[in-house]
């Protein structure tokens, strides 16, 4: 199972689903929904935190955040 | 229509719209900053003509992205807009959008019109649509979403005009909810809900119950029926869960139909900047680099005018001498009141110079790419990436930046970050560094570059965020509070600065320094005065016993009337305070004197200056800067200066850790609502400036 923490720099995919009990409601109020292709955009040291850009918007989560986020199996390289 | 209206207007957005240009644009000078009763969240607001009769008042709501406030700032916007009793309670909402992220913003925009209060969509930047590749079919836009929209660039003042006439016909808006949500989640669960929780619309019984904390206005009858709904919680979080996949879908649908993008047409800014800045390497080295240009400016920039300010005061002194009749009052304004003003406007290049830079950083979108590089750094001192900002507002004053820490949202975090900003260099302390290291340090320059006296100023800096960093560590490790967090931040667009919004922003933050900090120094500088002016019968038959000692001495008129001076001082009511507390600082190498500046700082530290020139200037004739006035003066048993260099770091030391401000005090009892934490704060870091002082003075005597 694949994961935003997962995900190369620069590399895209599509949100599968998200760890509904263990995630803030503000992350999808961010835009951070099911079916929307997601982007690591920079990574900080250690990998932690992570800037990404899913559904127009632009931020940084933590990492334990982001293995809450999980990716659907194919990656799509263009939506 | 009635011959004279006002109307209540909310601006309501997410952060980094351009919220606060609109805001400066539709109100100008006419803005207040003021507070919420009970609670200390910034209350901006201001008034502009939209017609030839009507008025409008207009609040700028603080930044939120969704009506579910996660902070105390955000849960302002969700109270004002429940509760129809509230003062503020608007009879328009507008919601200000931005171009590029229009369909988060839509978001927080539908929540808005479900609440059925007239609504008015403002989409921002407008001109920038173009260079993007951005066009918006206004029209269909207005149609899909039943609401007014107006394109604005609020920084070249576009769109204002047209703004305000579509306010004015506000009261034909329709008020019509976009979607029923309740319908779509669980229709059964929303009946129950409606059918028990009676004068609220639906979607209003929905925001109160998924609420955390409750609010304020509802009756207590409906709060128990809120608190049994509130029972099932995973139900509720499901449900709210639901809703924004809702909402997100709804508008994707209509963005599909209405917004287009040319993506070949982007230039991208962002990521060519951000590829740097955000930079493993790079990014660490440019934080620093800036705050070194930042530290180093504030010193030598704010030299020039803090010389001038000093020498003025010093030249109005002595001109209001010689002007006014001799006496009491002349005294009092010269000795007391003019020297007690300079020692506030003194303050002011260097407050301004930092609120500059904060300001600038903030505006620019750099400061959340701060956020990003420090988050992990900040966690492993149990803080979080966004407590940088309190840091570095702290070296501003600490009071707005405890007030920054709002956006922090674990409460360890918090209580941290508030307990620990306080160590981080304020300009409060910067006049007494400055002029202590004006005394003991030589005007030299390293490699020709950088001056000797920035470099140590520049330590004492990195000795308060040294000192904060370990002592969040301390705390975090004994701390046992408990508090569930997250992070989730946004990198908005890099933007060049808006000169009026920077303009508005420190001369707000500086005024309200001047003018809340001023009270206290220019009343304590009164009060010293006096204390310094009057005494018991010694002081009163001062001139006799000096004179009556001395006679076998064959002093010079002059040399006479200073030892008289002196004589006075000693035997004043503040000169005997001094005398009193001499023990206990004789080890740290201060004199009585130096211990009536110590007992005058201790509700603000800025007053130390104030108050030496305040003693000093008592009595004496020679007229000079404090600054010379400090230096000409003698330890009288060693014959050295009392300011030399070991007493002199031990002062600095002093001050870098005693927690000398009542401003802050009050600030962090309010913001944690309670008196363990401020008594803390003094206690802890006055045992630990008592300390390291004695060590200092011990070690370079």
């Amino acid at each position: 199972m694949r994961t935003v923490a997962d995900l190369q720099k620069g590399e895209k995919a599509t949100i599968e689903e998200l760890a509904f009990d263990e995630i803030p409601l503000a992350l999808m109020e961010m835009g951070c929904i099911p079916g929307k292709q997601v982007v690591l955009i920079q990574s900080a040291p250690m990998k932690d935190p992570l800037y990404i850009s899913v559904n127009g918007s632009h931020f940084a989560i933590r990492r334990e955040t982001a293995q809450r986020i999980i990716l659907a199996k194919l990656l799509c390289d263009e939506i | 229509m009635k011959s004279k209206k006002t109307v209540n207007i909310s601006l309501v957005g997410n952060p980094n719209t351009g919220k606060t240009s609109l805001f400066n644009q539709l109100t100008g000078l006419t803005q207040k900053v003021g507070n919420y009763p009970g609670i200390t969240v910034d209350k901006k607001q201001g008034t502009c003509k939209l017609g030839a009769k009507e008025t409008a008042i207009i609040t700028d709501l603080p930044g939120t992205y969704s009506i579910n406030p996660t902070s105390l700032d955000e849960s302002i916007v969700l109270e004002t807009l429940l509760d129809s009793d509230h003062e503020n309670y608007p009879d328009i909402v507008v919601v200000v959008a931005e171009v590029e992220n229009i369909k988060r913003n839509l978001l927080l925009f539908t929540q808005v019109k479900d609440l059925k209060i007239p609504t008015l969509l403002v989409v921002n930047m407008a001109d920038q649509m173009d260079r993007k590749g951005i066009s918006i079919n206004i029209e269909a836009l207005k149609t899909i979403l039943n609401t007014e929209i107006v394109l604005v660039s609020a920084r070249k003042r576009e769109g204002i005009e047209t703004l305000k006439e579509a306010l004015l016909r506000y009261e034909t808006f329709d008020t019509t909810p976009l979607q029923s949500i309740s319908d779509k989640i669980d229709k059964a669960y929303f009946e129950k809900i409606k059918s028990r929780l009676k004068g609220f619309s639906t979607y209003k019984s929905w925001l109160l119950i998924t609420q955390k904390n409750p609010v304020s206005f509802i009756s207590e009858a409906s709060r128990t029926i809120i608190e049994s709904f509130k029972k099932e919680q995973q139900q509720v979080k499901k449900y709210q869960h639901k809703e924004t996949i809702y909402r997100y879908q709804y508008i994707n649908e209509i963005l599909k139909k209405t917004y287009f993008i040319d993506r070949s047409k982007a230039k991208d800014l962002r990521s060519n900047l951000d590829r740097i800045l955000t930079h493993k390497v790079f990014g660490y080295v440019i934080f620093t680099a800036i705050l070194f240009v930042m530290f180093q400016s504030v010193f030598n920039w704010a030299s020039v005018p803090m010389d001038s300010i000093d020498l003025s005061f010093s030249n109005l002194s002595e001109w209001a001498k010689k002007m006014l009749p001799q006496g009491v009052i002349s005294n009092l304004i010269t000795e007391g009141i003019i020297p007690g003003i300079g020692g506030i406007v003194i303050f002011i290049p260097q407050i301004a110079i930092l609120f500059l830079f904060v300001s600038i950083l903030e505006e620019t979108g750099y400061m959340s790419r701060v956020v990003f590089l420090m988050d992990k750094i900040m966690r492993r001192y149990g803080m979080s990436g966004k407590s940088v900002i309190p840091l570095i507002s702290g070296t501003a004053c600490a009071i707005p930046a405890i007030m920054a820490t709002r956006n922090i949202v674990g409460w360890k975090d918090r209580l941290i970050t508030i307990l620990v900003t306080p160590f981080t260099t304020c300009s409060a302390r910067l006049p007494v560094y400055a002029i202590i290291i004006a005394l003991i340090i030589p005007d030299n320059r390293i490699l020709g570059l950088f001056s000797l006296q920035g470099l140590v100023l520049m330590a004492l800096y990195i000795l308060g965020f040294a000192s904060a960093l370990i002592s969040a560590f301390l705390l975090n490790k004994f701390l046992k509070v408990d508090g569930k967090t997250f992070f989730i931040v946004e990198m908005p667009n890099y933007k060049l600065p808006s000169l009026k919004n920077i303009a508005f922003d420190v001369f707000e933050k500086t005024k309200a320094f001047v003018l809340g900090a001023g009270k206290i120094i220019l009343a304590i500088s009164i009060v010293l005065w006096f204390l310094a002016s009057n005494g018991g019968e010694d002081f009163k038959n001062a001139s006799q016993i000096v004179v009556d000692k001395s006679t076998s001495q064959n002093l010079t008129p002059q040399e006479l009337e200073g030892e008289i001076a002196a004589f006075k001082l000693e035997k004043s009511y503040i000169g005997r305070m001094g005398k009193i507390i001499e023990p206990v600082i004789a080890p740290l190498g201060y004199d009585w004197k130096i211990g009536v500046a110590l007992i005058s700082s201790f509700a603000a530290r800025e007053v130390f200056v104030g108050a030496l020139s305040t003693i000093y200037s008592v009595g004496s004739d020679d007229e000079g800067t404090i600054k010379q006035r400090m230096a000409a003066e003698i330890n009288p048993i060693t014959k050295e200066k009392r300011f030399n260099f070991p007493a002199g770091m031990s002062l600095l030391v002093f001050y870098a850790f005693a927690m000398q401000c009542m401003g802050t005090l009050a600030i962090v009892k309010r913001e944690t609502k309670s008196w363990k934490w401020p008594i803390l704060q003094l206690v802890g870091m006055g045992a630990l400036a008592y300390l390291t002082a004695f060590i200092t003075f011990v070690i370079l005597k």
